[in-house]
């Protein structure tokens, strides 16, 4: 379906002290919808090779993706990704990947989106996707995050947030709060998911959740013991390395 | 053609010639769903074998784990990469369920509890290459990996080992499941990197 493509590193920057974002040139790239993922391929000069998958965190911009990678001790590819790769260097992809856990612009059913740590990616190429395209169908993000140091993309975030029409954010800490919030730190709480009735209009709102997988488990069962229906959520985990 | 990445060594993780092209060895067991994990009640429970609308086999819990059953060692291969080996699992072989069905079809749905599916050859489940397990490590397979019991055909990518299994529907055509017709592929061989459709 999909063949290996030679991408070239136009850019590099650092989200977080553990997670980094590049932007990648790839030749042929007819874009991607909104959730899906690519294939990243690096080959050693002995001919090994290792592949993981990275969710795209953004629309395609004239031929560049961006996949932002958290760092994993340990982790062959995302350590090379985060501390090794240079703008010019070239690694090769293949996608775009996957087609269920994908947000359908065309839906106007609201959208809640629950992302643990850097399961936001995902979600996020879903908030600028809709940003781009001027689309006003209401979305709510809620992040669960270690400390306010961890909120990848959190400057982004709170920019559109505070714009008309923008997406409403909160975000949920596990270890440190800054001073100014109400809720203790904890992992994510069934009221935490509770208090979405008032931006949804009454319509039934399409879920995405993507994390680890205990926080996935615990969000959609948050979610079914909410109400939602089970065909209306839809899950991304990752584990393993 | 070789495409060397500048500054990439690899750590040359332990491997084994168990291990699929393109697979690395975990002892993790990670979980990968595409919605909530269904809860199902073991006395509401049942699992069938049907052709069409019709159920020719069909048993509830307590049924089904009367069946003669076996100790299954193999090793797991999933489409996201990760492999383990020698994997310990306790279930009913397929030939043992099919012992009396008389069939000409030549392709299964398997359909689990939540509504997922996936399409596999009827002789992929034969012959001791298939059954419905109920038992990971010597203990009741949890929710999330399949529980109360799910299909496991490990010489397929583990998306074919459907989880929360309900039914296997004989049928005439490959019609493809949940993830067939979300772009993989309608077999799924690990050995010959069968991931997407067109592998």
């Amino acid at each position: 379906m999909r063949r290996w493509q030679s991408a070239t590193v136009t850019g590099s920057r650092a989200e977080t002290a553990t997670a980094h974002t590049l932007s990648l040139r790839v030749d042929e790239w007819n874009g991607h919808l909104p959730g899906q993922h690519v294939d990243v391929r690096l080959t050693a000069p002995d001919g090994y090779q290792a592949v993981r998958s990275y969710s795209l965190a953004a629309p395609a911009d004239d031929g560049v993706i961006e996949i932002t990678v958290q760092r994993l001790p340990g982790g062959e590819v995302s350590e090379f990704l985060t501390d090794i790769a240079m703008i010019g260097d070239e690694l090769e992809v293949r996608g775009p990947l996957g087609n269920w856990f994908v947000w359908d612009q065309e839906d106007p059913s609201p959208v809640l989106l629950v992302a643990g740590g850097s399961g936001v990616v995902p979600l996020m190429s879903m908030i600028r996707a809709r940003h781009q395209a001027d689309i006003q169908t209401p979305f709510h993000l809620i992040h669960s995050v270690r400390t306010p140091q961890d909120r990848i993309y959190g400057d982004e975030l709170t920019r559109l947030a505070a714009q008309a029409g923008g997406p409403s954010v909160t975000w949920l800490y596990t270890r440190t709060a800054p001073p100014s919030e109400t809720r203790p730190p904890g992992r994510l709480r069934q009221n935490d998911l509770d208090d979405g009735s008032s931006w949804t209009s009454g319509a039934t709102p399409t879920c995405f959740i993507c994390g680890p997988t205990g926080f996935v488990e615990d969000a959609a069962n948050h979610l079914l013991a909410a109400g939602h229906h089970a065909d209306r959520i839809r899950t991304e985990r990752f584990g393993g390395r | 053609m070789v495409h060397v990445t500048r500054g990439f060594t690899g750590r040359h993780p332990a491997t084994d010639d168990r291990l699929p092209p393109g697979q690395y060895l975990t002892d993790d067991f990670p979980v990968l769903s595409a919605g909530p994990t269904p809860a199902i009640r073991r006395d509401e429970w049942t699992f069938s074998i049907r052709d069409g609308d019709q159920a020719l086999r069909s048993w509830t819990w307590d049924e089904f784990t009367a069946l003669p059953a076996e100790d299954i060692t193999v090793d797991i291969h999933c489409v996201t990469r990760w492999s383990r080996l020698d994997t310990a699992w306790r279930g009913v072989a397929i030939d043992d369920l099919l012992a009396d069905v008389d069939t000409a079809a030549e392709y299964v749905l398997a359909r689990s509890y939540g509504g997922y599916t996936t399409n596999l050859p009827l002789e992929d489940l034969l012959d001791g290459k298939a059954w419905i397990a109920y038992e990971h490590d010597g203990d009741d397979l949890p929710a999330e990996h399949g529980g109360p019991a799910r299909l496991l055909v490990p010489h397929l990518y583990l998306w074919k080992s459907a989880k929360w299994i309900k039914s296997l529907d004989l049928v005439d055509d490959d019609d493809p499941g949940f993830w067939e017709s979300l772009g993989y592929h309608d077999y799924g061989d690990p050995w010959r990197e069968q991931r997407y459709q067109g592998d």
